[in-house]
């Protein structure tokens, strides 16, 4: 529905609060809207991607309360009091975070529209997991879907982060046997 | 055409008393949402036809997973990933722990609850063979009380279960009683991950003296519900594993599912699959090393 419709914009609707990226944000917007919607027209944070909005492409994905979550699946009001990390609270202080870095550097991103959920997938992996295996990085995964690199790209900068010091090295021995020998 | 959130409202009473008194109030108005992972997926693809939603999530007695010396009680809006992070679950239980992990992505997993499994009531749900599998019981609450029914006869057709409009389910009674049952769970989807089942089988056994004593099988996809194959068990139950016992379970298995064709499967590769995974647990059940 286009904004200008409404026939008294966002007045109706009870306030919800919660905090994205450390920031206190206050909304009243309709309590179904979608956790997704509300990041992107509301708050203008349009690094949170949708790709099929059902909850099967992972690019939507965020954190809320340290959980990885499809944004396009959270009615906005059970994200009340929720601490909601977004692809754009990843970097800190202008300075990259290391996943985003090794995206960079290894391939890991081409067209984008994927890249926001996989960073999100694979900060929420390695923070529970600081040194996953190749099948656990595989199923962190398993719900974000890339049509571009074909994975293995993005399992090696994932490779790359857990191992900076030795990458290229790190990501061949941590990605053995490779998925395409199997 | 898209959802629109202005034409539906939802509450969060954030205690279940009131959930339930807005539920006796108004009966069969108020839709109840957990996770969101069925009904917004409904929203947003427009065809959600609740225009009034009561929000399950985020209230503590709904999520909590209490352990006592006879069962694991699951509370409906526990998520997959409370249950596949429950150290008695996973020790204890691990067909449920297991079915778990086949819950879509983490993204899923970490929203999707148990509870919500059930009641939406899919004949594909991913927890319900290994719920009939350890015979779990449901616990039903609303203003007027609680009640308990085996989860084998909590659905009763397609999408459709024994849930009045005032009730919620509350939680799920897993028995711990199948620590010593040979036990059995797969499923065969298009692949690994996200996947929706083609078929899928779950059982539990116990042997005594190379004869099974007892056997539960629980299976999806085969039937318009999550189905309990009570025939087959019985064709089972008493015998020990022979070709012949084998070969009535066959039988009685093909009398007693209704395999359908549609976009993810064919009925005869349902009906050939589901015999396979049969054969595939009934063979794990003789005494090891013996051939026949």
């Amino acid at each position: 529905m286009n904004k200008s419709e409404r026939a008294s914009p966002n007045q109706h609707w009870p306030a919800i609060r919660f905090s994205v990226n450390g920031r206190a944000e206050q909304l009243k917007v309709p309590p179904m809207k979608r956790l997704l919607d509300v990041l992107r027209e509301d708050l203008h944070l349009t690094g949170t991607k949708e790709g099929c909005g059902e909850g099967e492409c992972g690019s939507c994905s965020v954190r809320m309360d340290g959980e990885l979550v499809n944004s396009c699946l959270v009615p906005v009001l059970q994200a009340e009091g929720a601490e909601i990390q977004t692809v754009e609270g990843l970097a800190l202080d202008g300075e990259l975070h290391p996943l985003q870095k090794a995206f960079l550097e290894h391939g890991g991103a081409q067209c984008g529209i994927c890249t926001p959920g996989m960073l999100m997938a694979s900060a929420q992996l390695l923070e529970l997991n600081p040194h996953p295996s190749l099948p656990q990085i595989r199923e962190a995964l398993a719900g974000n879907l890339c049509r571009c690199t074909g994975f293995i790209r993005i399992f090696e900068s994932i490779a790359a982060t857990i191992a900076p010091d030795c990458a290229g090295h790190a990501a061949e021995s941590t990605l053995e046997p490779t998925p395409h020998a199997r | 055409m898209r959802g629109n959130a202005e034409m539906h409202n939802l509450v969060a009473p954030g205690e279940l008393g009131a959930v339930l008194q807005l539920l006796a109030d108004e009966p069969g108005e108020w839709t109840p949402i957990a996770g969101g992972t069925e009904l917004m997926v409904a929203f947003s693809a427009g065809r959600l036809a609740a225009p009034k939603l009561v929000s399950l999530w985020g209230i503590p007695d709904l999520r909590a997973i209490e352990v006592t010396p006879q069962s694991v009680i699951v509370g409906a809006a526990a998520t997959f990933l409370d249950l596949r992070r429950n150290a008695v679950i996973s020790s204890e239980l691990p067909l449920l722990a297991r079915a778990a992990g086949w819950i879509g992505s983490i993204a899923n997993q970490s929203r999707a609850t148990l509870g919500g499994n059930l009641v939406n009531g899919s004949p594909a749900a991913d927890s319900s063979p290994a719920l009939l599998a350890y015979d779990a019981e449901i616990e039903i609450i609303s203003v007027r009380g609680r009640r308990r029914v085996p989860y084998s006869g909590f659905h009763t057709g397609y999408k459709r279960n024994v849930l009045s409009p005032d009730e919620l389910l509350y939680a799920i009674h897993v028995p711990r009683r199948f620590a010593d049952h040979a036990r059995y769970l797969r499923k065969v989807g298009t692949r690994r991950a996200m996947a929706i089942t083609k078929v899928a089988l779950g059982a539990t056994a116990l042997l005594e003296n190379g004869m099974i004593r007892e056997i539960r099988i629980g299976a999806a996809s085969l039937a318009p519900i999550p189905m309990r194959l009570w025939q087959t068990e019985a064709a089972l139950l008493g015998r020990s594993v022979t070709r012949e016992a084998m070969q009535s379970a066959h039988r009685a298995l093909l009398k007693e599912i209704k395999p359908i064709d549609d976009i993810r499967s064919t009925a005869e590769y349902r009906r050939r699959v589901a015999m396979n995974l049969l054969d595939e647990f009934v063979l794990s059940l003789r005494p090891e090393g013996s051939q026949s």
